[in-house]
């Protein structure tokens, strides 16, 4: 077990000191963010809409779904990291190394976790400038635990694409799921105010009940807490693993 | 020199911004017909000076006339005279080879009819008639290569230019591309100028070598007298006994001057050239000397580089100056 | 000697169409990516007709500028990207040593993505029927917007074209897609701009001249013929192809020297 967390740790500061070391690493942040602004910014009378009833308003409506978007995105690039390092041979390395290669899963996971913290922070900053309530005690936690799940689930599924392809072409197979679960999903306004084919995209979306949850968070009034978690942790291990399949797989491939 | 087809240059340079000269005053002259080879390592200027007599970079200084035409205030006549394959085979990975030489063909003016008529002929002169309909995306190096001299040939013109047009290129490929070379400049009368760092290929090819170092040209003559001026071919015998050395020494000593060997070989300056080498071995025989290695050497395009420049012409390349590809 | 400008402009177009018909992924791409997210835009944001003032019955006829304007981007910024890979593979030299007039090469590259702009439009508008857009404008109505579609796409390309001549770099027009990305959300797409609550965001959006070329579109979709919009769309759309084909011109004399 010692192995495990050796080699997680290795991975985790090799992942880290690359990141710091580049100011790249925001780019998770810039799509939500601009989105954020733009929708934030563009869209606030849709909360004059009857029917929207989130008491936090449009602007604390919209930074859940930038933080959480810039979250999985964390997750995404750092699938996008794996497989660069598969593509420039530096990942073989690491599989001939390791002593417990399950500990490398871990490692980027932490590394995730690490630039999201200030991603995350950052998307924050920004919100809290345009004006969200700050709400402190289980709350908040709540609210940065479901987002911590949902960057584990996404960075476990990136590095299982990732692991399994092992060529930079796996980038937009990551991004495209995630894309898509982003988005359909009640983003402009409340899953009770869609119609059509969103909204039963949007129901059957598991993202969306943690969206709900996290929404909850914000405005001091948790609602569908345990469902959102279970999904969180559902996915979360789900594609853990699916990670280690592909992680069977890189093995193999030698 | 009639307007035709001939190259003349004088003191031609080229500076960049950055960096050495690329090109340091170079002068030449290819007559019609002409088969010319420059010759050099990496970064020595070769392809800055096709660039040059291809009207796509402006010299610094200096003049050329390619076909007659200047290259700074004609280039239009100048490009319309010339065909180049130049380093990068530069074609369009989706279209076909057709396509390429059909738009070619639409450029230069060709007439409809002509255009696929030329097209037939030239993609079976370069063997490509069966690839013709792929995209470009799935030909090997060679097939690029072979295109890429097809569409230099689409306005049959007098002056061709080929910038190292087999690096890269299996021995088959090579073998390939130098016949049709070889056909043009004897056939069609074409005056080809090729740049290459491959000596075999300056050897085979070119009537007439300019070995270039540094944007200078050190020597420049057809390959024979280059190699004729720096000596005579050498012969080589290591004794299967070594205390027969001296005995070998005096036996090979009757066919030229002694020259440093191997370690317990001894290698003598043939006077008469490999036509000694029959006697040389009669000699051996005579004397019941026995050799466990005779090698005969004879000097190459690398020795008359390394007789000038005091380099070898292999490895000596750094690579063209990196301010030659930012010509914009 | 050399052939007539139109032979020229006819050859180099011909490969820009082939170039992009032959590329499954782009002509995809093109067509289905603004699709989706104009049904996703669409739908999720139809409780916005709701709005107090909001000039529309349904948002879907509101958003329908959306894949329009969005598809002109892709499509100018492919284009681009394709100028700058000739430039920097070496086949922007080759043609340059035939009699091409460099000014069919810019040409030849419009007249692709005005081809492509004429296939989206006529798509969208196909599709956007299928799912219930209602031009209040009517039959002509689409040809005008199918017609500014490819003026649009024609502005958007004379700036692909000038990153790609000035750059010679695929990495540097592809890298430009995020600014053109925010410009058009910066704008009147998503709300008209007097339901925008924020001032600075409303400011911009006024200053931005991709909210007139939305607005433009937009009036004959839900108003059918105003004048206004109509004049203002047209006039920016004009505008930017004037000066966009300018720059674009003078960037090929510098190149082509």
């Amino acid at each position: 077990m010692g192995g495990f967390f050796w080699v997680a740790g290795a991975v985790a500061g090799r992942q880290i000191y690359k990141y710091f070391g580049n100011p790249a690493f925001l780019a998770p942040a810039l799509f939500p963010l601009f989105f954020f602004v733009a929708f934030a910014g563009g869209l606030t009378r849709v909360g004059d809409v009857p029917g929207f009833d989130y008491s936090a308003g449009y602007i604390a409506f919209q930074y859940v779904w930038a933080l959480l978007q810039a979250v999985a995105m964390g997750g995404a690039f750092t699938g996008f990291s794996i497989a660069g390092d598969f593509e420039n041979g530096f990942a073989r390395r690491l599989l001939l190394a390791a002593s417990n290669r399950s500990g490398i899963i871990l490692g980027y996971m932490i590394a995730s976790l690490a630039r999201v913290t200030i991603t995350g922070a950052l998307v924050t900053a920004i919100a809290l400038i345009a004006g969200i309530p700050i709400s402190g005690g289980y709350d908040l936690f709540g609210l940065i635990g479901l987002a911590v799940l949902v960057n584990v689930a996404a960075t476990l599924f990136g590095a299982g694409v990732a692991m399994l392809m092992r060529t930079q072409q796996a980038g937009p197979v990551i991004r495209t799921p995630i894309f898509l679960v982003l988005f359909l999903a009640p983003v402009f306004v409340p899953l009770n105010l869609l119609r059509g084919w969103i909204e039963a995209a949007a129901r059957l979306n598991p993202f969306t009940t943690i969206l709900d949850a996290a929404r909850g968070f914000l405005a001091g009034e948790p609602t569908n807490v345990l469902p959102a978690y279970a999904i969180g942790l559902a996915l979360a291990l789900t594609f853990a693993l699916w990670a280690l399949f592909g992680l069977r797989s890189a093995e193999k491939a030698g | 020199m009639g307007r035709k087809g001939g190259i003349e240059v004088e003191d031609l340079v080229r500076e960049f911004r950055k960096g050495p000269r690329a090109v340091d005053g170079i002068s030449l002259r290819v007559e019609p017909g002409e088969v010319y080879g420059f010759l050099g390592p990496n970064g020595a200027g070769k392809s800055t000076t096709v660039l040059m007599l291809t009207t796509l970079l402006p010299p610094t200084s200096g003049t050329a006339r390619v076909a007659g035409y200047d290259i700074v205030k004609e280039g239009p006549q100048v490009r319309a005279s010339i065909g180049a394959a130049l380093q990068e085979a530069a074609l369009d990975p989706f279209l076909t080879g057709r396509d390429h030489l059909r738009l070619q063909g639409a450029l230069h003016g060709l007439p409809r009819a002509e255009r696929r008529k030329r097209g037939d002929e030239l993609l079976e002169r370069v063997g490509l008639s069966e690839a013709a309909d792929r995209r470009v995306r799935g030909y090997s190096g060679g097939m690029k290569r072979r295109l890429d001299l097809a569409l230099a040939l689409v306005h049959r013109p007098s002056i061709l230019f080929l910038d190292e047009p087999t690096t890269g290129l299996d021995p088959q490929s090579r073998s390939a591309l130098w016949g049709e070379v070889s056909r043009l400049a004897r056939e069609n009368g074409v005056t080809v100028f090729l740049t290459t760092q491959y000596l075999e290929e300056a050897d085979v090819l070119a009537d007439r070598v300019g070995i270039i170092d540094q944007g200078r040209i050190v020597a420049e003559d057809t390959p024979e007298a280059l190699k004729a001026e720096i000596g005579r071919p050498s012969v080589e015998a290591t004794p299967m006994n070594p205390e027969e050395r001296d005995a070998v020494a005096r036996a090979l000593g009757r066919f030229g001057e002694e020259i440093p060997a191997q370690p317990g070989a001894v290698a003598v300056r043939l006077n008469h050239g490999a036509g000694d080498l029959a006697d040389v071995v009669r000699a051996l025989d005579a004397e019941g000397l026995k050799v466990s290695n005779l090698r005969l050497d004879e000097p190459s395009l690398n020795d008359v580089f390394l007789e000038k420049t005091g380099r070898s012409l292999e490895g000596a390349g750094e690579g063209e100056p990196k301010a030659e590809a930012a010509q914009t | 000697m050399g052939s007539s400008l139109l032979v020229q402009v006819a050859a180099l177009a011909r490969r820009s169409v082939l170039r992009t018909v032959r590329q499954p992924a782009v002509m995809i791409s093109a067509l289905l990516f603004p699709m989706m997210f104009f049904s996703i835009n669409a739908y999720g944001l139809d409780a916005a007709a709701r709005i107090p003032g909001f000039p529309a019955d349904s948002y879907l006829d509101f958003a329908f500028a959306f894949p329009l304007i969005q598809a002109s981007l892709f499509g100018a910024i492919t284009a681009g990207a394709d100028l700058a890979r000739d430039i920097e593979s070496g086949f922007f030299d080759r043609l340059s040593l035939t009699p091409m007039r460099p000014v069919s090469l810019l040409l030849g590259m419009l007249a692709g993505i005005v081809a492509l702009g004429l296939l989206q439009g006529v798509v969208f508008l196909a599709v956007g029927t299928l799912m219930g857009v209602d031009v209040s404008s009517g039959f002509f109505g689409m040809v005008v917007i199918v017609f500014f579609t490819v003026l649009v796409a024609l502005g958007f390309g004379g700036i692909g074209a000038i990153l790609a001549l000035r750059t010679g770099s695929v990495e540097a027009v592809e890298s430009a897609f995020p600014l053109f990305f925010v410009a058009i959300f910066m704008s009147s797409i998503n709300l008209p701009r007097d339901l925008i609550e924020a001032d600075w965001f409303r400011i911009v959006a006024t200053i931005n001249p991709i909210s007139y070329l939305v607005e433009g579109i937009r009036s004959l979709v839900i108003t059918g013929w105003d004048a206004q919009a109509l004049t203002l769309g047209f006039g920016c759309a004009a505008g930017i192809v004037v000066v966009a084909l300018g720059g674009a011109a003078a960037s090929l004399r510098t190149r082509a020297t």
